[in-house]
């Protein structure tokens, strides 16, 4: 069969003309993206493998190298595992939060995925809130399951009293939330999805090995100290030692004190920067499609 | 509310838009009126994807009056993205999500969406409902796009190079598809490489080349083609003979009754040639020697 010469009018554009149906709100969107974003991540075993074993792995690696306990002085002492916990629990959630997404979002450009998201009415506030608690369930799960396995194999202690799980708390959820957004602003920076791992992971690398995680972190050079200290790990890293530390431990920190404050201050001005930087360079298409 | 009240579903004058020094798109108009079918022709490079994208509300244009469904695109809310369906060409961003979840999870982004299951029939994908999308086949993984394209009953769909990769029958199944959008009203925008496509589903054809458009009309006379003469072409005394004409039918009959008058029923090798819809394409695109362009010139004479 041919098609007609005139130009259809059939009565079926009446089908529109009716009272505008209302838009799907911004937030239950959000929740819709969650779910999904949540069921992509677990079934790509790989990423899920990785990012809930990896820092049981590094964990289970340095309780059995370092065996031995840090003397405290005046009789006392913590056990290595003990310090290295917190670190763990700190780059355990970088790599949920910023790596994932730096990277995931970059693919998902590179992909197309964006792109055909852009089409619909999807609200982009919708597709980060998906982002976000996506991060936020997988970085709970990676660390419960870290605190478990310390506590039962490496007989590491957990916090006694509620203000230290109140601190884990705000510590934890502030950290998730700077390396969320701190991930979708760099997710910017990659030429390409294939480049992205590559271009990420080291910068996840250096920071692990200058932010105490795999090292005491008053034994770094003191210049070291200060370059850690402009980036949210250090900070994340120490707030959790606040968590599981005697306060006796205070004389392994080179400020002689938890730092509450400037851990809070530094963790959020991150956050705005990311928040900022997102906003203004995220971009919905590929680099090089126009 | 009538048609003829409605603006028109895309109206595009003066369009310009250039990468560098390169006119990606230089001085193109557009017109589709509600309900109709338009096909975008054209060489790679022409334009057509810079110009759709600018409709689509992906890019940025450098000059020209641009409004889709009464709005420009540059200012393209979410409630106009609700009434526009996009099908861009593949991407494989689709990956461990099944048929269904990807469809009911789209059809949560509009007010008023199709029911999931009957548009997955629709599609011809019911049987892979529960696969997930990187399992499907090239054609099966198009056909999925579409129905995340239309999943929110658009007013207007931009369907880019939809049936490329397919094999004949899922092409005609995808053209049946695209009919029962006609039916239901939906205008639509289409490029495509493929002239049998264009032919079989759009009301007009526009070519486009180095950025605007050099000949529109319905693929049945686009180009005058219709109007071209005729050329009657036979065989007599084992020799191929042939006449040009605007009155073929008047020729075919004084051939008929001679031939008939020597006792014989057939004229051996009877053929009436105008250019197809190919021909005239090439020559407007200004392929040069392409096989079918010596019809034309023969018809011409």
């Amino acid at each position: 069969m041919s098609a007609t010469g005139a130009p259809m009018t059939t009565a079926g554009g009446a089908t529109w003309s009716g009272t505008a149906a209302r838009l799907p709100g911004t937030l239950r969107l959000g929740g819709h993206r969650v779910g999904y974003e949540l069921r992509r991540f677990f079934r790509a075993r790989d990423a899920v493998v990785f990012i809930f074993a990896y820092p049981i792995i590094m964990m289970g690696i340095f309780a059995t190298v370092f065996s031995g306990s840090i003397d405290l002085g005046q009789g006392r002492s913590i056990e290595f595992s003990q310090y290295f916990l917190p670190g763990m629990i700190a780059t355990g959630v970088m790599l949920s939060s910023f790596q994932n997404l730096a990277i995931g979002i970059a693919e998902e450009r590179d992909s197309g995925g964006l792109k055909r998201l852009r089409g619909t009415p999807l609200p982009a506030a919708s597709y980060f809130l998906g982002k976000v608690g996506q991060v936020l369930v997988t970085s709970l799960v990676q660390t419960a399951l870290l605190l478990v396995v310390s506590a039962l194999a490496f007989r590491v202690s957990l916090p006694d009293t509620a203000g230290r799980w109140f601190t884990l708390g705000w510590v934890f959820v502030l950290g998730t939330a700077t390396g969320a957004v701190c991930g979708v602003a760099f997710s910017s920076v990659p030429r390409s999805g294939q480049s992205a791992s590559a271009v990420v992971t080291p910068i996840v690398l250096v920071l692990q090995f200058i932010s105490g995680v795999f090292f005491q972190f008053d034994q770094l050079p003191t210049w070291m100290q200060h370059v850690a200290a402009v980036f949210p790990l250090k900070w994340m890293a120490q707030g959790m030692r606040s968590v599981f530390l005697p306060d006796d431990a205070l004389v392994m920190e080179p400020s002689g004190s938890w730092q509450h404050g400037a851990t809070a201050a530094v963790l959020a001005a991150w956050l705005v920067v990311g928040l900022v930087a997102g906003v203004r360079t995220f971009r919905w298409r590929r680099r090089d499609d126009g | 509310m009538s048609t003829s009240a409605s603006p028109p579903a895309i109206a595009v004058t003066g369009l310009h838009k250039h990468y560098g020094d390169k006119h990606a798109v230089d001085g193109l108009d557009l017109q589709v009126e509600r309900g109709e079918i338009v096909a975008v022709l054209g060489p790679n490079g022409a334009g057509k994807t810079t110009t759709v994208e600018i409709l689509e509300g992906y890019r940025h244009r450098d000059a020209g009056h641009v409004q889709v469904l009464g709005i420009d695109p540059e200012h393209g809310d979410r409630m106009w993205r609700s009434r526009i369906g996009i099908v861009l060409q593949s991407g494989d961003d689709l990956d461990s999500a099944t048929v269904t979840e990807l469809v009911r999870h789209f059809a949560a982004y509009y007010p008023r969406h199709r029911d999931v299951d009957e548009l997955i029939a629709a599609v011809g994908l019911s049987e892979k409902a529960r696969t997930r999308a990187r399992h499907l086949s090239g054609g099966q993984r198009r056909r999925l796009d579409v129905a995340l394209g239309i999943v929110g009953r658009p007013e207007l769909l931009f369907l880019d190079e939809p049936t490329t990769g397919f094999d004949p029958q899922a092409r005609h199944d995808f053209w049946d598809l695209v009919e029962s959008l006609r039916d239901e009203g939906t205008t639509i925008l289409l490029t495509t490489h493929y002239l049998e496509e264009a032919e079989r589903l759009a009301d007009r054809v526009l070519v486009v080349t180095d950025g605007s458009v050099v000949a529109q009309g319905s693929p049945h006379d686009l180009g005058g083609r219709t109007s071209h003469r005729a050329l009657v072409r036979w065989r007599e005394d084992d020799v191929v003979r042939e006449r040009s004409t605007d009155s073929p039918t008047r020729v075919v009959a004084e051939l008929t009754a001679r031939f008939a008058a020597a006792g014989r029923d057939e004229v051996p090798g009877l053929q009436v040639l105008r250019p197809s819809l190919e021909d005239v394409y090439l020559q407007l695109i200004g392929a040069e020697q392409a096989a079918g362009t010596t019809t034309i010139e023969e018809v011409r004479r």
